[in-house]
């Protein structure tokens, strides 16, 4: 079945379009247009807006600000964001590359959403034209959100504070068993000062794994240092089973994937 | 259903056409135009075989409406022979048996077209990683890795 898409100008008037039962944001589509390929009924009509500042990527002072309706491509090709680089080449193969935007990944249920781990771990915040929310709070508020996603912003990290692993069976492109992002730093004599670790497909959405992150406080970058922080890096999560893993698989390689990460 | 207007060019030449609002570009481009190269497989964008090139970047035109590409250059593989004679891909793909059934093959050669736009001398990860995005269940993958090599270096020879 067709969907009727509305093109608006402004986020405004495109946010106040959304407020028809039925209707749902187009991002780059390769979710929900998808789902209508699939014959999703719950989606009757598409809304979206072409404002360019969704398309922007501005960097000032350390801070990044990527609008939601860039593209997974853009991010792994710009010049700045070569940190970010191996998280959005995470997602999917070219094309899906090209199409696939960072409002879209926020709501992508696992196994997707590898961007939003990376996101997670980076501590970005969220913004609609209602306010910013730290990422945290916005994905576990995420099915109930309404607002069109108008960008996402955090600090930079330095070259190596930030770490990114995806673990998929298909080579070089497949679903993920599970994502790590890791945002780490050391204090003048090496051991780690704060620690960021989020983890995809340890529940429905990106989560952090906080046991884990307190117990890297203080220590070293060495398999004795992170030895207590594998123990607890599966605590409080739910992993998702499907047809890649199963939840208990996924329970099971998480410590070891997190340790290579952390000693990368 | 209210129709609304779509406007391209497709391989060069200008197209205009109604659809209903929310058509994708692949049946926009199979049932309304006629271009029947790009091919419908899964409708997930998982397999890749309706993979065009819009304004130079590989498109899943499966999940692209086709109203958001208004204004925009289309190429798929129905365009690339001039004259009737084959670009150098499609005569790569025929030498090396990297066509078997064949309904994979315009969707890996808009992708290998786009690498090979960008990078003229891939290496083979180059050509794996371009290819990633599609699924072929005949060859094993192989041959189609070897076509787009030996259309590589069909480039560089003529233009060196
Ligand atoms: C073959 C294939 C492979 C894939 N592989 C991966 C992968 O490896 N990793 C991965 O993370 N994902 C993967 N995906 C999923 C998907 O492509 C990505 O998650 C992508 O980032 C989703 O973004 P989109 O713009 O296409 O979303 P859309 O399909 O446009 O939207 C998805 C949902 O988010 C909502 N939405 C989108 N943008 C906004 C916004 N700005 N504000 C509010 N709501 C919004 C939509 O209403 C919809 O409900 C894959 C998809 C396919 C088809």
């Amino acid at each position: 079945m067709a969907l009727a898409l509305q093109t608006f100008p402004t986020v405004r008037d495109a946010n106040a379009a959304l407020k028809v039962a039925g209707t749902r944001y187009l991002g780059g589509g390769t979710l929900v247009v998808r789902a209508a390929n699939e014959g999703d009924v719950a989606v009757s009509g598409l809304v979206r807006s072409t404002d360019p500042a969704l398309s922007a990527v501005e960097i000032a002072d350390g801070r990044v600000r990527i609008g939601a309706s860039v593209t997974m491509a853009a991010i792994a090709r710009h010049a700045e964001l070569g940190a970010l680089a191996k998280a959005a080449r995470a997602v999917g193969g070219p094309a899906v590359r090209n199409m696939a935007t960072v409002g879209g990944n926020l709501f992508a249920p696992a196994p997707y959403g590898d961007f939003a781990v990376a996101l997670l771990a980076l501590d970005a915040m969220v913004s609609t034209d209602d306010g910013e929310l730290p990422v945290e709070t916005f994905l576990g508020g995420r099915d109930n959100s309404r607002a069109i996603v108008t960008s996402v912003s955090f600090a930079l990290p330095k070259d190596d504070g930030f770490r990114f692993l995806k673990v998929s069976r298909i080579k070089p492109k497949g679903v993920s068993v599970l994502s790590i992002a890791v945002v780490l730093e050391q204090a003048g004599n090496g051991t780690i000062s704060s620690a960021r670790i989020a983890l995809g497909c340890m529940a429905d959405r990106p989560v952090r794994a906080r046991a884990a992150e307190k117990a890297l406080l203080g220590k070293t970058l060495d398999p004795n240092g992170i030895a207590a922080a594998l123990g607890a890096a599966g605590e409080g999560t739910s992993p998702i089973t499907d047809p890649i893993a199963s939840a208990w698989y996924r329970a099971e390689v998480l410590p070891v994937h997190l340790g290579r990460l952390l000693l990368s | 259903m209210a129709k609304v207007p779509v406007q391209f060019t497709l391989n060069g030449s200008e197209k205009a056409e109604f659809v209903d609002s929310g058509t994708t570009l692949l049946n926009a481009l199979r049932d309304k135009i006629g271009d029947t190269s790009p091919k419908g497989g899964c409708q997930q964008g998982t397999c890749g075989a309706c993979s065009v090139i819009v304004d130079g970047e590989l498109r899943l035109s499966c999940l692209t409406l086709a109203e958001t590409c208004n204004g925009a250059a289309i190429t798929t593989t129905s365009g690339l022979a001039e004259g009737g004679v084959l670009h150098p891909l499609q005569r790569a793909f025929l030498d090396t048996f990297a066509t078997q059934c064949g309904f994979c093959t315009p969707g890996m050669i808009m992708a290998a077209k786009v690498l090979l736009d960008h990078t003229p001398n891939p290496s083979r990860e180059d050509v794996v990683e371009a290819l990633s995005g599609n699924i072929c269940r005949c060859t094993g993958y192989e041959p189609i890795i070897q076509a787009v090599l030996t259309a590589a270096r069909a480039n560089s020879q003529s233009a060196a």
